[in-house]
């Protein structure tokens, strides 16, 4: 199992901040968009540095996607910033109409997703966005996995051309993606290779399933772990090729397993490659109050969960 | 720039006859609704906007014009077409499959004039203000026109819109609202009272007219004209057009009832007496 390490954890909403303040430096077109989540959103840094190119919307998500479709017309690359729940849920049409089917190139940027946010519990842990997003045509859906993969994510989106939703949290997780590393959109990054499982994971799930590649180790099993950070379009050669040397999969996300990454990969497997797999995802249900790794625990989201769900599957190969 | 108001009205006449003859020959659409907005529509492309046929999607240096209310999506096409930016002859294939005209406006068959779709009704005002804003900071100077329907005005987006553009001092928007009383299931009064608009537009910070005879020619342009000399002053713009649904069409006017429903070959005959052929027929 390849070694992975970190030097400081830190939440992937930061990456956004970060990647955010980078975009608008490389390229003038950069605007944001924001509904009264400026600090949650870590969108600071651009705002002081261009001000005038920062749209202060209001608690009014449905004009905020219909004012960043407009701006796009007149060549800007409006990026919005609020929670996941009222990046998705609460503007669906909004996205659909003005955004997806319109073509508009908004970036979507959604932060506190997920069981991850805590404390405030089920009205604002969205598990269904990853689904709800990707049954757009056209809509581009980004999971990363850490700080820096979220920044490169952010920068990547830039010279991107299309509506796109990114997906990032509030806890902080282990930063273990190399700073210099390249995003690609649509490219699946093998982090361990192994033989007897592929365990598939996206978002704050990635730490998790190398945590469980360690496990599962010492129990003699050799799990080859891909970060699939783009759920839409989806690296069918990555996920294929995979399989096809290890004969059966693990998925794992922060979401419903209804509309989410496994749904992606079944149905891939289903139409290329039929093949047993397991899904480490919450079981069609809301969320709840409590602490994120209290959460994580309870619904099943670790990489105690990856571990078992790894070792029941490979007896159905 | 003086109008020709004379050359106007025969315009309108030839996009009346267009509308009919669109809903006619596929048997469904909006007419009440497009007929009644045929003179504001003629007004903008053909006298008030600034604009270029050849169509570019960010038009940089040209006003722009969105449709919130995109179920009169006939009145639309039939004035881009007359104003030069598709054939005239592609109004035939309008709803039919394979079409570029889609029921309602979209810009995902890549029909010139259209720069976002519409139907589901809210977005409007908000992409119209997002287009301004680019504009401002383009440092372009030219205007963003945005029409809706009065029943439109339940949907609650419309009201984050309306607070939003006067706080921002979007005086670069030129909105309208087809106020024509009447909605799918009746009048807009017995639906759902929209109140005293003006006095609601006025509390949220618009600055607001009103063209009482929103079917009058001359008195579109005068309102327009007004529109247009208030622009630039901090404040967004809001015309309340007074327009009769089925205007030009008697048996139309006056009625929610062609709302959404296609006149037969006999109704068809009687509409396209009532308004002379202009421009000659696609």
């Amino acid at each position: 199992m390849k070694k992975y390490t970190y030097t400081e954890s830190k939440d992937t909403r930061s990456g956004f901040g970060a990647g955010l303040l980078e975009a608008g430096r490389q390229n003038e077109q950069v605007v944001a968009l924001c509904a009264d989540l400026i600090g949650s959103l870590k969108m600071n840094d651009f705002i002081k540095e261009f001000p005038e190119r920062f749209f202060q919307i209001g608690i009014a998500e449905a004009n905020m996607m219909g004012i960043a479709a407009g701006l796009t017309i007149g060549g800007k690359i409006p990026f919005t910033g609020t929670f996941a729940n009222f990046s998705t849920g609460r503007v669906y049409d909004q996205i659909r109409q003005s955004i997806a089917y319109s073509d508009k190139n908004v970036k979507i940027c959604a932060s506190h997703a997920g069981l991850t946010l805590g404390e405030d519990g089920a009205t604002h842990q969205i598990l269904e966005d990853i689904g709800l997003m990707k049954m757009l045509p056209g809509m581009t859906v980004i999971n990363p996995c850490d700080f820096n993969q979220t920044k490169a994510a952010t920068l990547a989106l830039v010279n991107h051309h299309g509506p796109a939703y990114l997906r990032f949290g509030r806890p902080v997780v282990p930063n273990f993606t190399p700073a210099d590393q390249t995003f690609e959109i649509g490219k699946a990054i093998l982090l361990n290779e192994g033989t007897d499982v592929t365990i598939i994971a996206t978002g704050h799930l990635v730490w998790e399933a190398i945590q469980a590649g360690e496990e599962l180790e010492k129990l003699g099993i050799n799990a080859e772990i891909i970060n699939i950070h783009t759920i839409k379009p989806l690296d069918e050669e990555a996920v294929l090729k995979s399989v096809t040397k290890t004969g059966c999969v693990v998925t794992a996300e922060e979401h419903n397993r209804l509309g989410g990454l496994g749904d992606s990969i079944a149905q891939l497997l289903a139409t290329k490659k039929p093949t047993p797999q397991e899904f480490v995802a919450v079981n069609d249900s809301f969320g709840e109050s409590g602490k994120p790794a209290q959460l994580m625990e309870k619904y099943g989201l670790n990489a105690a969960s990856i571990v078992a769900a790894a070792r029941k599957v490979i007896t159905r190969k | 720039m003086s109008a020709d108001i004379n050359k106007l009205e025969q315009t309108a006449s030839q996009v009346r006859r267009d509308i009919v003859r669109m809903v006619h020959a596929c048997q469904s659409g909006h007419p009440g609704g497009s007929l009644g907005c045929t003179d504001y529509f003629v007004a903008l492309y053909f006298y008030a906007m600034k604009h270029d046929p050849s169509f570019n999607m960010d038009g940089i240096g040209e006003d722009l014009f969105f449709l919130s209310n995109g179920h009169i999506s006939p009145v639309f096409y039939s004035t881009l077409a007359r104003a030069g930016y598709f054939p005239v002859s592609e109004l035939s294939t309008f709803r039919k499959i394979d079409s570029r005209l889609q029921g309602h406006p979209t810009t995902h068959e890549g029909l010139p004039g259209i720069r976002i779709a519409s139907g589901s009704l809210g977005q409007g005002l908000s992409v119209a203000i997002g287009a301004a804003q680019a504009k401002k900071l383009n440092k372009d100077n030219s205007l963003v026109y945005v029409l809706m329907g009065d029943g439109e005005l339940q949907e609650g987006q419309v009201w984050e819109a309306a607070l939003y553009a006067p706080h921002n001092k979007m005086d670069n928007i030129i909105a309208a609202i087809d106020y024509n009383g009447a909605q799918i299931d009746g009048a807009t009064e017995e639906v759902l009272s929209l109140g005293n608009l003006r006095a609601k537009w006025e509390a949220f910070g618009w600055d607001v007219l009103e063209v009482e005879q929103g079917n009058d020619m001359a008195s579109v342009i005068q309102g327009l004209d007004e529109a247009k000399s208030r622009s630039g002053k901090g404040k967004p713009i809001m015309i309340l057009l007074h327009t009769e649904m089925g205007n030009g069409v008697d048996f139309m006017m006056g009625s929610h009832k062609w709302h959404g429903i296609a006149p037969n070959d006999e109704q068809l005959a009687s509409a396209l007496a009532q308004n002379a052929e202009t421009l000659g027929d696609y």
